[in-house]
């Protein structure tokens, strides 16, 4: 075996000690908040990247459409994920690649290990932009045996990306999210020929285009269907389905797309409170934390969305994280939100101040959903609309103002719809 | 001798006929004992049958029948893990267990059971009262009434043990053949030759350790089998790290007549396990996972500790476990050089070192080494090599420099792990094998991040790669 640690791990023995502020995550939200404040003068920022190479999700969806809002053109993943690590250096942003954050302490400090072995940053704010993963095969409860060639799309595009492995030819996508297509998308530029796309529910969870993009490729598009059990031993071998097709497909292989959750393993041994509703921390409308060093942005905050949201989130909460160092934003708990009906909502507080980082509420529902949604202040509504909204969806409102006493955002459901 | 070069002509003591984990510790003892020992595994990689799914907990043996074989075997078993665990770098967490009764019945039933645990020779047990029980574990149902504590019940590394055992087998001279099954043998009176898509292997005896191919094994060898298989599956529901604080002791039921029960506890990874559950199934090979079954598992578990319904889960997995028609052991000795090793169901890893120790000590004959012929043999001076902590027990690889990178985040495996894992006589020969050595994509993420470093360092290592021959 022809096995390098160094070629992976690049030597890292150069931590600053006492940078001003310390990005954990360098997808597009972390490169955008890391690039605007390096511009903006606030001394050293650096960007701590588990993986290999920085850039995120991006970097393995060989795809189109990224970069118009940022870059102004059409671009692939990997390019614009190449153009933000760019754009960060030039601006005197330093990236380390190949450094795993394993605790975050009050001061703000994050304790890291690399190949150098253990150590510790402090740094005057820290901001978290951990992304977010999809949901696993266990996740989702998923019978049947345990071979190889069950993955998600992550998995499948750095596979596909990093590797040039192509880990079976006839596979089933599991899920209708944006994620799904791209997963689509992903084998036909590999050479895949999914054998069908299943949705649990009713309906396509993508909005169009995207969810005709099977009929386009001729791919059938099973909705009303669930895996009932994966087949084989050391490989996949067939797929069982339940509901509308409850019928045996000869897979090779399963793609377990979308339902996206925050990745917050540091949340739980950290001292910052987590929301249960989004999994990710709880946060106010400047992206600040329970502890105002630290703050968080993209999609760790609400999965999951697009790139170029993130990458605008990420901005945004710059610039409230900027300031901050300056003294023009003073830190303050504000109120919590109240919430009924929905599953998750982002910004959870709202605290005084204007120019807001996240300029609207964030919605999630679980399950599908038809009714009032109400943004309730002080007693009345004060924004509300009819909704009907599937689990996975954008849904927003206005933000509520800081000098409220109450603030609720309430769902009343007309009927919840069937899978 | 390495595993790549052609079977060896000359005369083995012992041939063991299987590597989980009762065929490790077999293996372990003889070789020590001075036997020139070959272990024989028809899969990929070692423990790939029924030691690769169990709760991994070491047992005192407080349940087990009074008087059998099964009890003093896990009680022998137990006091030698940790006598050795220290120096084979093997961990223990010593949580200590509760045995607790749920309902009226199941508490009238917890008095008999501590004089049965007494029986055994497990005289710490005491009994726990509803206050001091909710003192114990205040995480616990509110319809938890009493229980008993029986401290010596603790958490190992399932893997990590028999792994060591066959590595220290390996440093007293004993043979690993994998993907090498038996398939025919002929016994001529003094010694055995066995038919192996290998070539053929000379043993003067042989110890059937096959678990959920025991009886086939016999019956392939000898014509004869007194007993038969029957596999039993358990489900196990695995949690993310943070329910690991839920519980400190493992949480166990008041046993029926045929399983343990349903079992909440830590893992030794620093994760919260629920499971298994006991069912009887004809296929020997596969484990299938049954969602309407885990769900059911998940309440149970979310009865006994309420608040891990807030709990992700981490993974889901199943086991079998070489059942028979009896509850004891199924050991035998045959009059054709032969002992079978047979029906060791839920106690094996418990059990191991123990049965090993009693199959050795009844062993009729010496060694070739040391047979006490005047050859002036003695027994080489024995050697402890430690294997990689990859448990929460202990200090973490990625805690030192050097260590290339992590590879697998969420359970922090690194580079060095991984690789170390991939070299020496015991390399992993499988994903799932090199899944055991390190612990890489078990985690919550199960390879969202590391499959495509995975797949580059392992391109071209596996008799069965991660992604097939024809992509």
């Amino acid at each position: 075996m022809v096995y390098s640690a160094s070629r992976w791990c690049p030597k890292m023995a150069d931590l600053p000690q006492n940078p001003a502020v310390v990005i954990v995550g360098s997808g597009p939200a972390g490169l955008a908040a890391a690039t605007l404040l390096a511009e903006a003068g606030v001394g050293p920022v650096i960007v701590l990247e588990r993986a290999a190479t920085p850039g995120g999700v991006p970097r393995h969806c060989a795809h189109s459409p990224y970069g118009l809002r940022e870059f102004r053109r059409l671009m692939t993943g990997p390019a614009y994920a190449r153009a933000l690590v760019a754009r960060a250096k030039a601006a005197g942003v330093t990236i380390h690649s190949g450094v795993n954050v394993t605790q975050l302490l009050p001061g703000p400090e994050v304790a890291v290990t690399s190949d150098v072995g253990p150590a510790r940053i402090a740094a005057r704010l820290v901001m978290l932009a951990t992304g977010a993963r999809e949901s696993t095969r266990a996740q989702r409860m998923i019978g049947g045996t345990k071979p190889a060639g069950v993955l998600s799309t992550g998995a499948l595009q750095a596979l596909i990306h990093e590797d040039g492995l192509i880990p079976f030819r006839r596979p089933v996508i599991l899920g209708t999210e944006l994620v799904s297509f791209s997963a689509l998308l992903t084998c036909r530029l590999a050479g895949i020929r999914p054998m069908a796309m299943i949705e649990e529910t009713g309906r396509t969870t993508a909005r169009k285009p995207s969810g005709l993009l099977p009929f386009a490729l001729g791919i059938p598009l099973l909705t009303g269907t669930s895996v009932a059990e994966v087949e084989g031993r050391d490989r996949v071998t067939g797929i069982r389905m339940a509901g509308a097709h409850a019928d045996r497909l000869g897979a090779d292989g399963l793609i377990v797309t979308g339902r996206f959750r925050p990745e917050a393993a540091l949340l739980p041994q950290s001292h910052l409170v987590r929301d249960p509703g989004t999994g990710g921390p709880e946060v106010d409308q400047f992206g600040r934390c329970s502890d105002p060093c630290y703050f968080a942005s993209g999609n760790l905050l609400r999965p999951v969305e697009t790139a170029g949201w993130c990458w605008a989130e990420g901005r945004s909460v710059g610039e409230a994280m900027l300031r901050t160092l300056k003294g023009t934003l003073a830190p303050d708990p504000g109120l919590r939100i109240g919430s009924s009906g929905v599953s998750a909502m982002v910004p959870q507080r709202i605290a005084p101040g204007t120019d807001p980082a996240l300029d609207r509420l964030q919605i999630r529902v679980a399950v599908p959903s038809r009714g009032r949604l109400s943004l309730q202040v002080d007693g009345s509504e004060v924004a509300g609309r009819d909704l009907r909204a599937l689990p996975e969806r954008r849904i927003v409102l206005p933000l509520p103002r800081p000098d409220a006493l109450q603030i609720e955002v309430r769902l009343a459901q007309d009927q919840q719809e069937g899978p | 001798m390495t595993e790549h070069s052609p079977l060896p002509d000359d005369l083995f003591d012992i041939a063991v006929i299987g590597a989980g984990v009762v065929g490790c510790a077999l293996t372990r003892a003889f070789a020590m004992a001075g036997a020139r020992v070959i272990l024989l595994e028809k899969a990929h990689d070692i423990l790939d049958g029924a030691s690769k799914g169990n709760s991994a907990i070491l047992h005192t043996g407080f349940d087990a029948p009074v008087g059998s074989l099964e009890a003093a075997c896990v009680a022998a078993g137990h006091a030698e893990y940790l006598d050795i665990h220290d120096r084979l770098g093997l961990p223990v967490m010593k949580t200590g267990a509760l045995v607790i009764a749920w309902t009226e019945d199941e508490e009238a039933a917890l008095p008999a059971l501590m004089e049965q645990a007494r029986q055994n020779g497990v005289n710490d047990v005491h009994f726990l009262d509803r206050t001091a029980l909710r003192e114990a574990e205040p995480g616990l149902g509110a319809a938890a009434r009493a229980a008993f504590r029986v401290p010596r019940e603790y958490l190992i590394d399932p893997w990590a043990a028999p792994l060591a055992y066959l590595t220290q087998a390996m440093a007293h001279g004993a043979a690993l053949r994998r993907n090498c099954p038996v398939t025919d043998g002929a016994f001529d009176g003094t010694g055995w030759r066995l038919t192996t898509p290998q070539g053929t292997v000379r043993t003067k005896a042989v110890i059937n350790a096959a678990g959920l191919y025991g009886d086939r094994v016999d019956q392939m060898l000898l014509g004869r089998s007194n007993f038969t298989i029957r596999p039993r599956k358990g489900q196990f529901v695995v949690y993310d790290k943070p329910a690991f604080d839920l519980a400190t002791h493992i949480l166990l039921p008041v046993p029926s007549k045929t399983t343990k029960g349903i079992v909440v506890c830590r893992t030794i990874w620093g994760n919260l396990l629920v499971g298994p559950t006991a069912e009887e199934q004809e296929d020997r090979e596969t484990a299938v996972l049954v969602p309407a079954t885990l769900d059911a598992l998940r309440r149970r578990g979310e009865e006994i500790l309420p608040a891990l319904a807030q709990h992700d889960i981490t993974a889901l997995y199943a086991g079998l476990r070489p059942a028979t028609e009896e509850k004891e052991y199924r050991v035998t000795r045959h009059p054709e050089n032969m002992v079978t090793v047979g029906g060791i169901r839920s106690t094996g890893l418990s059990a191991a070192l123990g049965l090993a120790r009693h199959i050795l000590d009844g062993w009729p004959q010496g060694f070739g080494q040391g047979d006490g012929q005047g050859t002036g043999w003695t027994a080489p001076a024995t050697v402890w090599p430690k294997v990689p902590n990859i448990s929460e027990a202990g200090p973490r690889d990625w805690q030192s420099p050097g260590h290339g990178g992590i590879l697998c985040h969420c359970e922090m495996v690194t580079e060095r792990e991984v690789a170390a894992a991939l070299t020496g006589p015991l390399a992993a020969r499988s994903l799932a094998g090199l899944k055991r050595r390190t612990r890489v994509t078990m985690g919550r993420c199960q390879g969202y991040h590391c499959a495509a470093r995975l797949g580059q360092v392992t391109d071209g290592v596996f008799s069965q790669p991660m992604v097939p021959e024809d992509g």
